[in-house]
Protein backbone atom coordinates (compact mmCIF):
# COMPACT_ATOMS: atom_id res chain seq x y z
CA UNK A 1 0.00 0.00 0.00
CA UNK A 2 1.26 3.60 -0.86
CA UNK A 3 1.43 5.99 2.00
CA UNK A 4 -0.97 8.65 2.82
CA UNK A 5 -1.99 11.30 5.09
CA UNK A 6 -4.73 10.03 7.09
CA UNK A 7 -7.34 12.88 8.98
CA UNK A 8 -10.56 12.09 10.64
CA UNK A 9 -13.71 14.88 10.00
CA UNK A 10 -15.87 15.57 13.00
CA UNK A 11 -18.34 17.37 10.40
CA UNK A 12 -19.51 17.26 6.82
CA UNK A 13 -18.30 20.62 6.78
CA UNK A 14 -14.78 19.77 7.89
CA UNK A 15 -14.68 16.39 5.61
CA UNK A 16 -15.30 18.79 2.79
CA UNK A 17 -12.46 21.17 3.77
CA UNK A 18 -10.15 18.37 4.54
CA UNK A 19 -9.82 17.67 0.90
CA UNK A 20 -9.00 13.89 0.29
CA UNK A 21 -10.32 10.81 -0.22
CA UNK A 22 -13.38 9.97 1.59
CA UNK A 23 -13.43 6.12 3.77
CA UNK A 24 -15.85 4.87 5.54
CA UNK A 25 -16.30 0.62 5.68
CA UNK A 26 -13.07 0.61 3.56
CA UNK A 27 -14.09 -2.66 2.64
CA UNK A 28 -13.79 -1.81 -1.07
CA UNK A 29 -11.60 1.33 -0.88
CA UNK A 30 -8.97 -0.85 1.61
CA UNK A 31 -9.00 -4.08 -0.90
CA UNK A 32 -7.87 -1.85 -3.65
CA UNK A 33 -5.13 0.16 -2.09
CA UNK A 34 -3.64 -2.98 -1.09
CA UNK A 35 -3.32 -3.76 -4.62
CA UNK A 36 -2.50 -0.44 -5.18
CA UNK A 37 -5.25 0.10 -7.87
CA UNK A 38 -6.56 3.15 -5.92
CA UNK A 39 -3.46 5.37 -4.37
CA UNK A 40 -5.31 8.14 -2.65
CA UNK A 41 -2.61 10.47 -1.02
CA UNK A 42 -4.59 11.91 1.34
CA UNK A 43 -7.49 10.03 3.31
CA UNK A 44 -10.68 11.47 5.07
CA UNK A 45 -11.78 9.45 8.00
CA UNK A 46 -15.73 10.13 7.63
CA UNK A 47 -17.06 7.08 9.99
CA UNK A 48 -17.57 9.71 13.12
CA UNK A 49 -19.89 11.93 10.94
CA UNK A 50 -23.47 12.06 12.22
CA UNK A 51 -24.70 10.21 9.10
CA UNK A 52 -25.31 6.99 10.80
CA UNK A 53 -29.27 7.20 11.39
CA UNK A 54 -32.38 6.16 9.16
CA UNK A 55 -35.27 9.12 9.61
CA UNK A 56 -38.70 9.27 8.42
CA UNK A 57 -39.71 11.98 5.44
CA UNK A 58 -42.63 13.87 5.68
CA UNK A 59 -43.94 12.59 2.42
CA UNK A 60 -43.76 8.69 4.25
CA UNK A 61 -40.59 8.03 2.46
CA UNK A 62 -37.02 7.44 4.55
CA UNK A 63 -33.91 9.06 4.44
CA UNK A 64 -31.07 6.50 5.45
CA UNK A 65 -27.77 8.41 6.52
CA UNK A 66 -24.63 7.62 3.89
CA UNK A 67 -23.21 5.82 6.82
CA UNK A 68 -25.61 3.54 8.15
CA UNK A 69 -24.43 -0.12 7.78
CA UNK A 70 -25.90 -2.50 5.65
CA UNK A 71 -26.31 -5.01 8.34
CA UNK A 72 -28.27 -2.16 10.44
CA UNK A 73 -30.09 -1.21 6.83
CA UNK A 74 -31.04 -4.88 5.94
CA UNK A 75 -32.55 -5.47 9.53
CA UNK A 76 -34.43 -2.28 10.06
CA UNK A 77 -37.86 -2.76 10.42
CA UNK A 78 -39.47 0.22 8.37
CA UNK A 79 -37.29 -1.11 5.46
CA UNK A 80 -38.05 -5.33 5.87
CA UNK A 81 -41.91 -4.24 6.38
CA UNK A 82 -42.28 -1.09 3.64
CA UNK A 83 -39.26 -1.73 1.26
CA UNK A 84 -38.45 -5.37 1.57
CA UNK A 85 -36.59 -5.70 -1.97
CA UNK A 86 -34.14 -3.36 0.02
CA UNK A 87 -33.44 -5.91 2.81
CA UNK A 88 -33.61 -9.15 0.13
CA UNK A 89 -31.17 -7.26 -1.77
CA UNK A 90 -28.73 -5.98 1.22
CA UNK A 91 -28.83 -9.72 2.98
CA UNK A 92 -28.30 -11.71 -0.33
CA UNK A 93 -24.66 -9.61 -0.64
CA UNK A 94 -20.99 -10.25 0.81
CA UNK A 95 -20.78 -11.66 4.18
CA UNK A 96 -22.12 -11.02 7.82
CA UNK A 97 -18.63 -9.22 8.64
CA UNK A 98 -18.53 -7.24 5.28
CA UNK A 99 -22.29 -6.20 6.26
CA UNK A 100 -21.31 -5.12 9.34
CA UNK A 101 -18.87 -2.45 7.77
CA UNK A 102 -20.09 -1.60 4.54
CA UNK A 103 -22.02 1.78 4.51
CA UNK A 104 -24.77 2.87 2.69
CA UNK A 105 -22.74 5.47 0.36
CA UNK A 106 -19.99 2.87 0.06
CA UNK A 107 -21.75 0.35 -1.82
CA UNK A 108 -23.25 2.75 -4.17
CA UNK A 109 -19.40 3.61 -5.01
CA UNK A 110 -17.62 -0.13 -4.97
CA UNK A 111 -15.62 -0.53 -7.68
CA UNK A 112 -16.20 -3.71 -10.75
CA UNK A 113 -14.76 -6.83 -9.66
CA UNK A 114 -13.48 -7.13 -13.06
CA UNK A 115 -10.38 -9.60 -12.80
CA UNK A 116 -8.30 -7.55 -14.96
CA UNK A 117 -8.98 -4.10 -13.38
CA UNK A 118 -7.67 -6.42 -10.01
CA UNK A 119 -4.55 -7.52 -11.99
CA UNK A 120 -2.26 -4.53 -12.26
CA UNK A 121 0.01 -6.68 -14.80
CA UNK A 122 -3.07 -5.87 -17.35
CA UNK A 123 -4.31 -3.40 -19.21
CA UNK A 124 -7.35 -1.62 -18.28
CA UNK A 125 -8.87 1.43 -19.13
CA UNK A 126 -10.91 1.90 -16.26
CA UNK A 127 -7.74 1.88 -14.31
CA UNK A 128 -5.64 3.03 -16.44
CA UNK A 129 -7.35 5.33 -19.03
CA UNK A 130 -6.05 4.33 -22.59
CA UNK A 131 -4.13 1.56 -21.65
CA UNK A 132 -6.97 -0.96 -23.28
CA UNK A 133 -9.36 -3.67 -22.12
CA UNK A 134 -8.08 -6.87 -21.53
CA UNK A 135 -11.37 -7.99 -20.35
CA UNK A 136 -12.05 -7.87 -24.66
CA UNK A 137 -11.52 -11.49 -25.91
CA UNK A 138 -10.26 -12.63 -22.38
CA UNK A 139 -11.53 -13.81 -19.42
CA UNK A 140 -15.34 -12.65 -19.16
CA UNK A 141 -17.76 -14.50 -17.81
CA UNK A 142 -18.72 -11.67 -15.06
CA UNK A 143 -19.26 -9.02 -18.03
CA UNK A 144 -21.89 -6.92 -19.04
CA UNK A 145 -24.12 -7.72 -21.87
CA UNK A 146 -26.08 -4.65 -21.90
CA UNK A 147 -24.31 -1.09 -22.26
CA UNK A 148 -20.71 -1.83 -22.34
CA UNK A 149 -19.03 -0.40 -25.04
CA UNK A 150 -15.78 -1.02 -27.19
CA UNK A 151 -13.35 0.32 -24.01
CA UNK A 152 -14.99 -1.14 -21.25
CA UNK A 153 -17.27 -4.15 -20.57
CA UNK A 154 -17.36 -4.45 -16.76
CA UNK A 155 -20.37 -4.64 -14.52
CA UNK A 156 -21.25 -3.05 -11.33
CA UNK A 157 -21.55 -5.42 -8.45
CA UNK A 158 -23.36 -3.83 -6.06
CA UNK A 159 -27.17 -5.65 -4.93
CA UNK A 160 -28.10 -2.90 -2.81
CA UNK A 161 -27.75 -0.55 -5.64
CA UNK A 162 -30.34 -2.68 -8.06
CA UNK A 163 -32.77 -2.44 -5.38
CA UNK A 164 -32.44 1.00 -4.91
CA UNK A 165 -33.03 1.80 -8.17
CA UNK A 166 -36.14 -0.25 -8.62
CA UNK A 167 -37.18 2.03 -5.86
CA UNK A 168 -36.62 5.21 -7.44
CA UNK A 169 -34.14 6.02 -4.50
CA UNK A 170 -32.32 9.54 -4.70
CA UNK A 171 -28.52 10.66 -3.40
CA UNK A 172 -28.24 13.52 -1.54
CA UNK A 173 -24.79 14.66 -1.41
CA UNK A 174 -22.80 17.80 -0.39
CA UNK A 175 -20.67 19.10 -3.00
CA UNK A 176 -16.81 20.71 -2.12
CA UNK A 177 -17.83 24.24 -2.44
CA UNK A 178 -20.81 23.40 0.07
CA UNK A 179 -23.74 23.61 -2.27
CA UNK A 180 -26.19 20.43 -1.59
CA UNK A 181 -28.09 19.01 -4.22
CA UNK A 182 -29.81 15.58 -5.23
CA UNK A 183 -29.30 13.14 -8.16
CA UNK A 184 -32.22 10.58 -8.73
CA UNK A 185 -30.23 7.01 -8.71
CA UNK A 186 -31.53 6.84 -12.24
CA UNK A 187 -29.65 9.65 -13.57
CA UNK A 188 -26.25 9.07 -10.91
CA UNK A 189 -24.50 5.76 -13.19
CA UNK A 190 -22.73 6.27 -16.38
CA UNK A 191 -22.16 3.60 -18.99
CA UNK A 192 -18.66 3.13 -19.91
CA UNK A 193 -18.50 5.16 -23.12
CA UNK A 194 -14.80 6.20 -23.97
CA UNK A 195 -14.42 7.36 -20.24
CA UNK A 196 -15.20 4.17 -18.18
CA UNK A 197 -12.58 5.39 -15.76
CA UNK A 198 -15.79 7.87 -14.74
CA UNK A 199 -18.66 5.63 -13.17
CA UNK A 200 -21.12 7.88 -11.76
CA UNK A 201 -22.34 11.82 -11.72
CA UNK A 202 -20.16 13.02 -8.18
CA UNK A 203 -17.76 15.32 -8.57
CA UNK A 204 -14.57 16.08 -7.14
CA UNK A 205 -14.70 15.99 -3.09
CA UNK A 206 -18.70 15.71 -3.66
CA UNK A 207 -19.78 13.70 -0.47
CA UNK A 208 -23.12 11.68 -0.46
CA UNK A 209 -24.72 12.30 2.90
CA UNK A 210 -28.42 10.65 2.98
CA UNK A 211 -30.04 8.32 0.38
CA UNK A 212 -33.69 9.21 0.21
CA UNK A 213 -36.72 6.54 -0.22
CA UNK A 214 -39.86 7.61 -1.82
CA UNK A 215 -43.11 6.69 -0.10
CA UNK A 216 -43.17 2.54 -0.12
CA UNK A 217 -43.91 0.99 -3.12
CA UNK A 218 -47.08 -1.52 -2.38
CA UNK A 219 -46.91 -5.15 -3.91
CA UNK A 220 -45.15 -7.70 -3.79
CA UNK A 221 -41.06 -7.77 -3.40
CA UNK A 222 -38.45 -9.61 -4.68
CA UNK A 223 -34.84 -9.80 -5.34
CA UNK A 224 -33.65 -12.67 -7.18
CA UNK A 225 -29.93 -13.17 -7.31
CA UNK A 226 -28.84 -15.97 -9.63
CA UNK A 227 -24.50 -16.27 -8.42
CA UNK A 228 -21.91 -19.36 -8.68
CA UNK A 229 -22.81 -20.36 -4.98
CA UNK A 230 -25.28 -20.23 -2.44
CA UNK A 231 -23.99 -17.81 -0.69
CA UNK A 232 -20.87 -15.30 -0.77
CA UNK A 233 -20.91 -14.62 -4.26
CA UNK A 234 -21.32 -11.53 -6.39
CA UNK A 235 -24.02 -11.76 -8.96
CA UNK A 236 -24.17 -13.39 -12.36
CA UNK A 237 -27.62 -11.85 -12.93
CA UNK A 238 -29.94 -10.44 -10.40
CA UNK A 239 -33.38 -8.82 -10.80
CA UNK A 240 -35.30 -6.73 -7.93
CA UNK A 241 -39.09 -6.62 -8.87
CA UNK A 242 -42.06 -4.92 -7.16
CA UNK A 243 -45.48 -5.60 -8.31
CA UNK A 244 -48.48 -4.72 -7.35
CA UNK A 245 -51.79 -6.41 -8.77
CA UNK A 246 -55.36 -5.30 -9.41
CA UNK A 247 -57.82 -7.91 -9.66
CA UNK A 248 -56.34 -9.95 -12.41
CA UNK A 249 -54.24 -7.26 -14.23
CA UNK A 250 -50.95 -5.89 -13.06
CA UNK A 251 -51.30 -2.37 -12.15
CA UNK A 252 -48.02 -0.87 -11.28
CA UNK A 253 -44.38 -2.62 -11.75
CA UNK A 254 -41.25 -1.72 -11.24
CA UNK A 255 -37.65 -3.78 -12.18
CA UNK A 256 -34.39 -3.53 -12.32
CA UNK A 257 -31.43 -5.62 -13.16
CA UNK A 258 -27.62 -7.04 -11.38
CA UNK A 259 -25.02 -8.10 -13.07
CA UNK A 260 -25.86 -7.01 -16.57
CA UNK A 261 -24.33 -3.92 -17.36
CA UNK A 262 -21.59 -1.22 -15.77
CA UNK A 263 -24.59 0.44 -13.85
CA UNK A 264 -27.37 -1.52 -12.24
CA UNK A 265 -30.05 -1.60 -15.37
CA UNK A 266 -33.39 -0.05 -15.81
CA UNK A 267 -35.70 0.23 -18.56
CA UNK A 268 -39.03 1.84 -17.97
CA UNK A 269 -40.74 0.14 -21.41
CA UNK A 270 -40.62 -3.14 -19.65
CA UNK A 271 -43.02 -1.63 -16.70
CA UNK A 272 -44.93 -0.02 -19.60
CA UNK A 273 -45.60 -3.48 -21.06
CA UNK A 274 -47.16 -5.25 -18.01
CA UNK A 275 -48.91 -2.85 -16.68
CA UNK A 276 -52.65 -3.28 -17.73
CA UNK A 277 -51.95 -6.66 -18.79
CA UNK A 278 -53.08 -10.00 -17.60
CA UNK A 279 -50.44 -11.99 -16.23
CA UNK A 280 -49.02 -14.91 -18.48
CA UNK A 281 -46.24 -16.84 -19.57
CA UNK A 282 -46.12 -15.23 -23.33
CA UNK A 283 -45.98 -11.46 -21.98
CA UNK A 284 -42.92 -12.49 -19.70
CA UNK A 285 -41.44 -13.53 -22.78
CA UNK A 286 -41.89 -10.42 -24.45
CA UNK A 287 -40.87 -8.48 -21.62
CA UNK A 288 -37.46 -10.57 -21.17
CA UNK A 289 -36.71 -10.62 -25.10
CA UNK A 290 -37.60 -6.68 -24.91
CA UNK A 291 -35.22 -6.39 -21.65
CA UNK A 292 -32.44 -8.65 -24.21
CA UNK A 293 -33.03 -7.25 -27.40
CA UNK A 294 -29.84 -5.42 -28.01
CA UNK A 295 -27.79 -8.30 -25.62
CA UNK A 296 -24.50 -8.87 -27.17
CA UNK A 297 -22.43 -11.39 -25.65
CA UNK A 298 -18.65 -11.50 -25.20
CA UNK A 299 -18.21 -14.94 -25.84
CA UNK A 300 -17.39 -16.68 -22.10
CA UNK A 301 -20.84 -14.17 -20.66
CA UNK A 302 -23.36 -15.48 -23.58
CA UNK A 303 -24.63 -17.73 -20.95
CA UNK A 304 -25.99 -14.69 -19.28
CA UNK A 305 -28.27 -13.45 -22.20
CA UNK A 306 -30.48 -16.89 -21.32
CA UNK A 307 -30.05 -16.94 -17.79
CA UNK A 308 -31.37 -13.23 -18.00
CA UNK A 309 -34.32 -14.41 -19.73
CA UNK A 310 -35.33 -16.98 -17.89
CA UNK A 311 -34.77 -15.19 -14.49
CA UNK A 312 -36.72 -12.39 -15.62
CA UNK A 313 -40.09 -14.96 -16.45
CA UNK A 314 -39.22 -16.75 -12.87
CA UNK A 315 -39.59 -13.69 -11.01
CA UNK A 316 -42.20 -12.17 -13.01
CA UNK A 317 -44.42 -15.29 -12.74
CA UNK A 318 -43.19 -15.23 -8.42
CA UNK A 319 -44.22 -11.85 -8.27
CA UNK A 320 -47.89 -11.92 -10.28
CA UNK A 321 -49.12 -14.78 -8.12
CA UNK A 322 -47.89 -13.64 -5.03
CA UNK A 323 -49.34 -10.26 -5.27
CA UNK B 1 0.55 8.48 14.23
CA UNK B 2 -0.48 7.50 17.96
CA UNK B 3 -3.53 5.70 18.51
CA UNK B 4 -5.33 4.63 21.62
CA UNK B 5 -6.91 1.31 21.34
CA UNK B 6 -9.11 -0.61 23.44
CA UNK B 7 -8.52 -4.29 23.42
CA UNK B 8 -10.26 -6.80 25.37
CA UNK B 9 -10.79 -4.54 27.81
CA UNK B 10 -7.36 -2.88 28.35
CA UNK B 11 -5.96 0.40 26.19
CA UNK B 12 -2.79 0.00 24.05
CA UNK B 13 -1.00 3.53 23.12
CA UNK B 14 0.97 2.98 20.16
CA UNK B 15 2.77 4.46 17.11
CA UNK B 16 2.07 2.79 14.00
CA UNK B 17 1.91 3.48 10.42
CA UNK B 18 -1.76 4.98 9.36
CA UNK B 19 -1.55 2.11 6.59
CA UNK B 20 -1.39 -0.91 9.35
CA UNK B 21 -4.81 -2.40 9.68
CA UNK B 22 -6.32 -3.48 12.61
CA UNK B 23 -5.22 -6.90 12.46
CA UNK B 24 -1.80 -6.14 11.61
CA UNK B 25 -2.10 -4.08 15.16
CA UNK B 26 -3.26 -6.35 17.06
CA UNK B 27 -0.99 -9.53 15.42
CA UNK B 28 2.51 -7.46 14.78
CA UNK B 29 2.53 -4.31 17.30
CA UNK B 30 0.72 -6.21 20.44
CA UNK B 31 1.45 -9.49 20.22
CA UNK B 32 -2.55 -11.02 20.16
CA UNK B 33 -1.63 -13.41 17.36
CA UNK B 34 -4.92 -15.25 17.70
CA UNK B 35 -6.81 -13.71 15.15
CA UNK B 36 -5.28 -15.32 11.85
CA UNK B 37 -4.58 -13.92 8.63
CA UNK B 38 -5.92 -15.76 5.53
CA UNK B 39 -6.84 -13.65 2.86
CA UNK B 40 -5.62 -9.95 3.70
CA UNK B 41 -9.00 -8.87 1.69
CA UNK B 42 -12.31 -9.44 3.27
CA UNK B 43 -12.50 -12.73 1.69
CA UNK B 44 -12.33 -15.61 4.41
CA UNK B 45 -13.11 -14.65 7.64
CA UNK B 46 -10.26 -15.68 9.25
CA UNK B 47 -9.08 -12.13 11.26
CA UNK B 48 -13.00 -11.68 12.49
CA UNK B 49 -13.03 -9.61 15.67
CA UNK B 50 -16.40 -7.46 17.41
CA UNK B 51 -16.02 -4.11 16.87
CA UNK B 52 -18.49 -2.81 19.49
CA UNK B 53 -19.74 -6.05 19.66
CA UNK B 54 -20.71 -6.43 15.80
CA UNK B 55 -18.11 -8.75 13.98
CA UNK B 56 -15.87 -7.50 11.29
CA UNK B 57 -12.75 -8.44 9.06
CA UNK B 58 -9.77 -6.98 10.85
CA UNK B 59 -8.14 -7.05 7.66
CA UNK B 60 -10.04 -4.37 5.94
CA UNK B 61 -9.62 -1.82 8.03
CA UNK B 62 -7.05 0.46 9.52
CA UNK B 63 -6.54 0.59 13.22
CA UNK B 64 -5.90 4.19 13.21
CA UNK B 65 -9.76 4.36 12.50
CA UNK B 66 -10.74 2.39 15.94
CA UNK B 67 -9.66 5.08 18.91
CA UNK B 68 -12.64 4.39 21.14
CA UNK B 69 -14.05 1.36 20.12
CA UNK B 70 -14.54 -1.76 22.17
CA UNK B 71 -12.61 -4.38 20.06
CA UNK B 72 -12.46 -8.01 21.27
CA UNK B 73 -10.48 -10.70 19.53
CA UNK B 74 -10.27 -14.48 20.38
CA UNK B 75 -7.91 -13.65 23.63
CA UNK B 76 -10.85 -11.81 25.40
CA UNK B 77 -13.27 -14.71 24.70
CA UNK B 78 -12.15 -17.42 27.04
CA UNK B 79 -8.77 -18.74 28.19
CA UNK B 80 -7.16 -22.17 28.43
CA UNK B 81 -8.32 -22.78 31.78
CA UNK B 82 -11.60 -21.12 31.24
CA UNK B 83 -12.98 -21.41 27.56
CA UNK B 84 -16.14 -19.22 26.37
CA UNK B 85 -19.07 -21.61 26.11
CA UNK B 86 -18.75 -21.55 22.00
CA UNK B 87 -14.89 -22.60 22.08
CA UNK B 88 -15.87 -25.54 24.43
CA UNK B 89 -18.11 -26.96 22.18
CA UNK B 90 -15.69 -26.42 19.32
CA UNK B 91 -13.69 -28.76 21.38
CA UNK B 92 -16.26 -30.85 22.47
CA UNK B 93 -17.76 -31.16 18.69
CA UNK B 94 -14.45 -31.57 16.77
CA UNK B 95 -15.19 -28.51 14.93
CA UNK B 96 -11.77 -27.89 13.23
CA UNK B 97 -9.11 -30.19 11.88
CA UNK B 98 -5.37 -27.66 11.26
CA UNK B 99 -6.91 -25.33 13.09
CA UNK B 100 -6.11 -21.99 11.49
CA UNK B 101 -9.51 -20.72 10.72
CA UNK B 102 -11.04 -21.55 13.91
CA UNK B 103 -10.47 -18.06 15.58
CA UNK B 104 -12.54 -16.44 13.31
CA UNK B 105 -14.55 -19.27 13.21
CA UNK B 106 -15.34 -18.84 17.05
CA UNK B 107 -15.69 -15.12 17.16
CA UNK B 108 -18.00 -14.81 14.38
CA UNK B 109 -20.38 -17.43 15.48
CA UNK B 110 -20.10 -15.11 18.90
CA UNK B 111 -21.02 -12.15 16.90
CA UNK B 112 -23.69 -14.11 14.81
CA UNK B 113 -26.12 -15.28 18.05
CA UNK B 114 -25.83 -11.91 19.08
CA UNK B 115 -27.17 -10.62 15.15
CA UNK B 116 -30.02 -13.40 15.66
CA UNK B 117 -30.25 -12.37 19.00
CA UNK B 118 -31.41 -9.28 17.94
CA UNK B 119 -33.57 -9.92 15.13
CA UNK B 120 -31.70 -9.46 12.54
CA UNK B 121 -32.91 -11.45 9.31
CA UNK B 122 -30.65 -13.52 6.82
CA UNK B 123 -30.85 -14.20 3.06
CA UNK B 124 -32.37 -17.54 4.13
CA UNK B 125 -34.78 -16.50 6.49
CA UNK B 126 -38.37 -16.97 5.37
CA UNK B 127 -40.62 -13.66 6.06
CA UNK B 128 -38.43 -11.71 7.25
CA UNK B 129 -41.10 -9.19 8.81
CA UNK B 130 -41.44 -11.45 11.13
CA UNK B 131 -37.69 -12.58 13.07
CA UNK B 132 -35.65 -15.75 12.87
CA UNK B 133 -35.07 -18.95 14.27
CA UNK B 134 -31.96 -20.72 14.78
CA UNK B 135 -31.29 -23.43 12.48
CA UNK B 136 -29.16 -25.46 10.70
CA UNK B 137 -29.55 -23.50 7.26
CA UNK B 138 -29.83 -19.98 9.35
CA UNK B 139 -26.12 -20.89 10.69
CA UNK B 140 -25.01 -21.69 7.16
CA UNK B 141 -25.93 -18.58 5.58
CA UNK B 142 -25.06 -16.55 8.49
CA UNK B 143 -21.57 -18.24 8.60
CA UNK B 144 -20.48 -18.13 5.07
CA UNK B 145 -18.11 -15.67 5.58
CA UNK B 146 -15.62 -17.89 7.60
CA UNK B 147 -14.12 -20.10 5.01
CA UNK B 148 -12.80 -22.93 6.21
CA UNK B 149 -9.62 -24.67 4.25
CA UNK B 150 -10.00 -28.20 6.00
CA UNK B 151 -14.00 -28.34 5.06
CA UNK B 152 -14.83 -28.88 8.62
CA UNK B 153 -18.17 -27.46 8.17
CA UNK B 154 -20.34 -30.24 9.30
CA UNK B 155 -18.62 -30.10 12.64
CA UNK B 156 -18.84 -26.23 13.03
CA UNK B 157 -22.07 -25.98 12.52
CA UNK B 158 -23.07 -28.81 15.00
CA UNK B 159 -20.24 -27.21 17.30
CA UNK B 160 -22.32 -23.46 16.96
CA UNK B 161 -25.90 -25.25 17.18
CA UNK B 162 -25.07 -26.93 20.77
CA UNK B 163 -23.31 -23.66 21.84
CA UNK B 164 -26.52 -21.21 20.62
CA UNK B 165 -28.51 -23.21 23.72
CA UNK B 166 -25.76 -22.45 26.18
CA UNK B 167 -23.74 -18.96 24.77
CA UNK B 168 -25.03 -15.56 26.45
CA UNK B 169 -24.84 -12.06 24.43
CA UNK B 170 -21.82 -11.71 22.95
CA UNK B 171 -19.23 -9.77 25.25
C1 LIG C 1 -15.16 -10.60 -0.27
C2 LIG C 1 -16.19 -9.58 -0.64
C3 LIG C 1 -17.44 -9.98 -1.10
C4 LIG C 1 -18.41 -9.02 -1.42
N1 LIG C 1 -19.62 -9.45 -1.92
C5 LIG C 1 -20.56 -8.53 -2.28
C6 LIG C 1 -21.81 -8.91 -2.83
O1 LIG C 1 -22.10 -10.10 -2.97
N2 LIG C 1 -22.69 -7.95 -3.18
C7 LIG C 1 -22.40 -6.62 -3.02
O2 LIG C 1 -23.25 -5.79 -3.35
N3 LIG C 1 -21.23 -6.22 -2.52
C8 LIG C 1 -20.30 -7.14 -2.14
N4 LIG C 1 -19.09 -6.72 -1.64
C9 LIG C 1 -18.76 -5.30 -1.68
C10 LIG C 1 -19.20 -4.52 -0.47
O3 LIG C 1 -20.61 -4.42 -0.49
C11 LIG C 1 -18.55 -3.14 -0.58
O4 LIG C 1 -17.18 -3.30 -0.38
C12 LIG C 1 -19.10 -2.15 0.42
O5 LIG C 1 -20.49 -1.97 0.25
C13 LIG C 1 -18.39 -0.81 0.29
O6 LIG C 1 -18.82 0.05 1.33
P1 LIG C 1 -17.74 0.73 2.31
O7 LIG C 1 -18.48 1.61 3.23
O8 LIG C 1 -16.86 -0.29 2.91
O9 LIG C 1 -16.95 1.60 1.24
P2 LIG C 1 -15.47 2.20 1.28
O10 LIG C 1 -14.51 1.12 0.93
O11 LIG C 1 -15.25 2.96 2.53
O12 LIG C 1 -15.60 3.23 0.09
C14 LIG C 1 -15.86 2.85 -1.24
C15 LIG C 1 -15.77 4.09 -2.12
O13 LIG C 1 -16.80 5.01 -1.80
C16 LIG C 1 -16.26 6.27 -1.41
N5 LIG C 1 -17.16 6.75 -0.36
C17 LIG C 1 -17.56 6.07 0.74
N6 LIG C 1 -18.50 6.76 1.41
C18 LIG C 1 -18.70 7.91 0.72
C19 LIG C 1 -19.56 9.03 0.89
N7 LIG C 1 -20.42 9.12 1.92
N8 LIG C 1 -19.51 10.03 -0.01
C20 LIG C 1 -18.66 9.97 -1.08
N9 LIG C 1 -17.83 8.94 -1.27
C21 LIG C 1 -17.85 7.92 -0.40
C22 LIG C 1 -14.84 6.00 -1.02
O14 LIG C 1 -14.03 7.13 -1.22
C23 LIG C 1 -14.49 4.87 -1.94
O15 LIG C 1 -14.14 5.36 -3.21
C24 LIG C 1 -18.12 -7.66 -1.27
C25 LIG C 1 -16.88 -7.25 -0.78
C26 LIG C 1 -15.92 -8.19 -0.46
C27 LIG C 1 -14.60 -7.72 0.06
S1 LIG D 1 -13.82 -4.57 -18.69
FE1 LIG D 1 -13.41 -2.49 -17.93
S2 LIG D 1 -12.57 -2.92 -15.90
FE2 LIG D 1 -12.35 -4.84 -17.07
S3 LIG D 1 -10.34 -4.75 -18.15
FE3 LIG D 1 -11.85 -3.89 -19.53
S4 LIG D 1 -11.66 -1.68 -19.09
FE4 LIG D 1 -10.82 -2.71 -17.32
S1 LIG E 1 -7.70 -12.24 6.56
FE1 LIG E 1 -9.37 -10.91 6.83
S2 LIG E 1 -10.94 -11.89 5.74
FE2 LIG E 1 -9.22 -13.12 5.27
S1 LIG F 1 -9.74 -26.18 10.47
FE1 LIG F 1 -8.21 -25.97 8.93
S2 LIG F 1 -8.92 -24.20 7.90
FE2 LIG F 1 -10.60 -24.65 9.16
Amino acid sequence: MRPFEYSRASSVGEARTLGGRFIAGGTNLLDLMKLEIETPEKIVDITRLPLNEIKETGDGGLKIGALVTNSVLAADERIRRDHEVLSRALLAGASGQLRNKASTGGNLLQRTRCGYFYETSQPCNKREPGSGCAAIGGFNRIHAILGASTNCIATHPSDMAVAMMALDAVVETEQADGHNREIPLRDFYRLPGDTPHIENELKDGELIVNIRLPKPKAGYHVYRKVRDRASYAFALVSVAAIVKMDGSEIAEASLAFGGLAHKPWRDPKLEAMLVGQTPKRKLFEDVADALLADAQGQGENDFKIPLARRTLISVLSEATQGA
Amino acid sequence: MNVTLSINGRDHALDIDPRTSLLDACRDHLGLTGSKKGCDHGQCGACTMLVNGRRINACLTLAVMHENDAITTVEGLGTAENLHPMQASFVEHDGYQCGYCTPGQVVSAVGMLGEIGDGWPSHVTKDIKTGTEISGDEIRERMSGNLCRCSAYPNIVDAISAAAGKTKEPA
